[in-house]
């Protein structure tokens, strides 16, 4: 259960997305999200979705486990759809008391939900062909300029490698302290909304124990091989752009610019 | 409480690049009362094979036996297998988390739906089980203790439960010589006291051929090897292909035999060896 969340996670492989550069991983990504906002309709989405569907097939990580990642934010989804369905004011077609259900609720429901799951199979993608430490070396080059105002790029990219990198490390603590209390006869599943969220507590605690233990041998680990911040500090892989990047930022703007001519195609309903 | 453990197979990330087969056609039976000493290389399938036993992993295919009853069936109560079967991880002073020891230690009983009397009557029991003093230990932070204390009161926490067969997953990982003794002989304790069956994994040899009546090998989600300590340790080879090895005491008698030639014994613990020695030198002496 607590293994399935693929976000954030790498997917080992050798593809063309993979190879790409960090950097134009992290633009493209951006590029993309930007764009699922202009869309403002279904045609937009539908380019959308066949342009990742094109960047999936190129990654050939399994549609299977990309979609894996989606069963943890479900409930997102499930919520955005049933308070955008009730919420939305328009032509009524079924109506129960205070709650109604109107055609523009239901389009604006179905609008958002797309929009979400494209968002997030959108972003992992970047994690799952990235190395993380590829990553955050995209992020810190990029982040490079803005270190002349005073940006600590390579602190934020530093703490993002962490953050990144103790994502399965803590699934995995999560794990074992789950299964350890319910070896104690912990009970997560039955009770009303109160017992549940107390029956959190003994998974909590420990857990934050755990994290912090964690984090003092990583900083102590880190002195003793003499870390002291970003400046005069050099790296083994260097990373460049290559010729499929530029391909890579070629599509990216014929992209953004079919996307931003989608939303003048007259919406179907 | 008897275990019968049949063809037991569990897949990990079926369909994934990671997919592992940790378990594969395991069968087990264990008598109750008896102490089971499980050892493998990491990976081998030994701490995927306790949690079956409990009920905190469902095998693909296969069946457990706990007693009479069958755990592997859909309608079995999770409780009632928790209970009969206390299990102690790895490192369990990192599932700590009440404010006090006392509460800690009750969390197990508590979830079991017993009396107030009968959880503090428990709580005593316990705690005096794994050694420590209830006045002076149960209203300290479990926080607060040394890390060998910590890790007793984890396991008081498993006895509590009053399990009729208790499984520990390396008890003695990463304690200092003194406490690693200690809880040796506390485990040793719980067992003759409590009259349970006892499985324990563990990476130290001696340990394992001193605590056991029976051995397991584990590897490649297999059992390797199945006998008396001296049976299994009489596969030196075959286990130090596997990466494990011998008690450090048959190591030293597998040494003098080489040289000397007339030398006997198949020793496994220190005491064993010492006294081999002995009648091997005074009857050269004559």
């Amino acid at each position: 259960m607590i293994r399935d969340i693929t976000l954030g996670q790498y997917y080992p492989g050798k593809s063309v997305i993979h190879r790409l550069d960090a950097r134009t991983k992290i633009i493209a990504t951006l590029v993309y999200i930007v764009s699922l906002f202009i869309v403002n309709n279904f045609w937009g989405f539908l380019i959308a979705g066949v342009g990742l569907a094109v960047v999936i097939a190129l990654s050939k990580v399994p549609v299977k486990f990309i979609f894996r990642g989606l069963t943890a934010i479900f409930i997102i989804i499930i919520f955005t759809v049933v308070i955008n369905i009730f919420m939305t004011e328009g032509r009524i077609i079924w109506q129960w008391k205070f709650l109604h259900i109107t055609v523009e609720g239901l389009s604006r429901a179905g609008f958002m939900a797309v929009r979400l799951v494209l968002l997030i199979i959108g972003s992992s993608m970047m994690t799952l062909c990235t190395k993380p430490i590829e990553l955050t070396d995209g992020l810190e080059k990029l982040l490079k300029p803005l270190s002349k105002i005073g940006l600590p790029s390579h602190e934020i990219a530093l703490m993002m490698t962490i953050a990144l990198r103790f994502i399965p490390t803590l699934m995995e603590e999560t794990d074992k302290i789950i299964k350890a209390q319910q070896a104690r006869g912990a009970d997560f599943e039955s009770g009303n909304i109160i017992q549940r969220v107390k029956s959190l507590i003994p998974i909590l605690i420990p857990l934050f124990v755990s994290s912090f233990r964690i984090a003092q041998d990583l900083a102590l680990a880190m002195e003793a091989r003499c870390y002291h911040g970003g400046s005069g500090r050099t790296r083994m892989n260097e990373i460049h752009f290559h010729r499929g990047d530029a391909v890579a930022a070629v599509v990216m703007v014929l992209f953004l610019a079919v996307i931003i001519a989608s939303r003048y195609i007259p919406a179907l309903f | 409480m008897s275990i019968r453990v049949k063809d037991l197979t569990y897949v990990y990330n079926p369909g994934m690049p990671g997919e592992t087969k940790a378990l594969d056609g395991v069968s087990l039976d264990v008598e109750d009362g008896t102490v089971l000493g499980i050892i493998g290389h990491t990976g081998s399938g030994k701490s995927t094979l306790l949690q079956h036993l409990n009920g905190l992993i469902k095998p693909d295919s296969g069946e457990i036996y706990i007693g009479d009853v069958c755990i592997t069936s859909g309608d079995v109560k999770m409780t009632e297998i928790r209970r009969r079967v206390g299990l102690v991880f790895q490192y369990p002073e990192y599932q700590l988390f009440e404010e006090t020891v006392a509460k800690d230690v009750a969390f197990g009983p508590r979830n079991l739906g017993l009396s107030d009397e009968e959880i503090d009557r428990r709580v005593k029991v316990a705690i005096a089980m794994v050694g420590l003093d209830y006045d002076e230990i149960a209203e300290v932070s479990p926080f607060d203790l040394s890390g060998g204390m910590k890790r007793r009161v984890a396991i008081a926490g498993v006895i509590a439960m009053e399990p009729e067969i208790l499984i520990l997953d390396e008890p003695t990982a990463g304690l200092d010589p003194a406490a690693h003794r200690d809880i040796l002989s506390m485990v040793r304790r719980i067992h003759d006291e409590m009259k349970i069956t006892l499985i324990f994994v563990s990476h130290n040899m001696g340990d394992v051929a001193e605590m056991s009546d029976r051995v397991i090998v584990m590897s490649e989600g297999r059992i390797a090897f199945d006998g008396t300590p001296r049976e299994v340790f009489s596969h030196a080879t075959e286990l130090s292909e596997m990466g494990l090895s011998v008690p450090p005491a048959r190591e030293i008698v597998e040494q003098i035999k080489a040289k000397a030639k007339d030398f006997e014994s198949d020793a496994l613990t220190l005491d064993e060896a010492a006294a081999d020695i002995r009648e091997y030198l005074e009857a050269a002496r004559g």
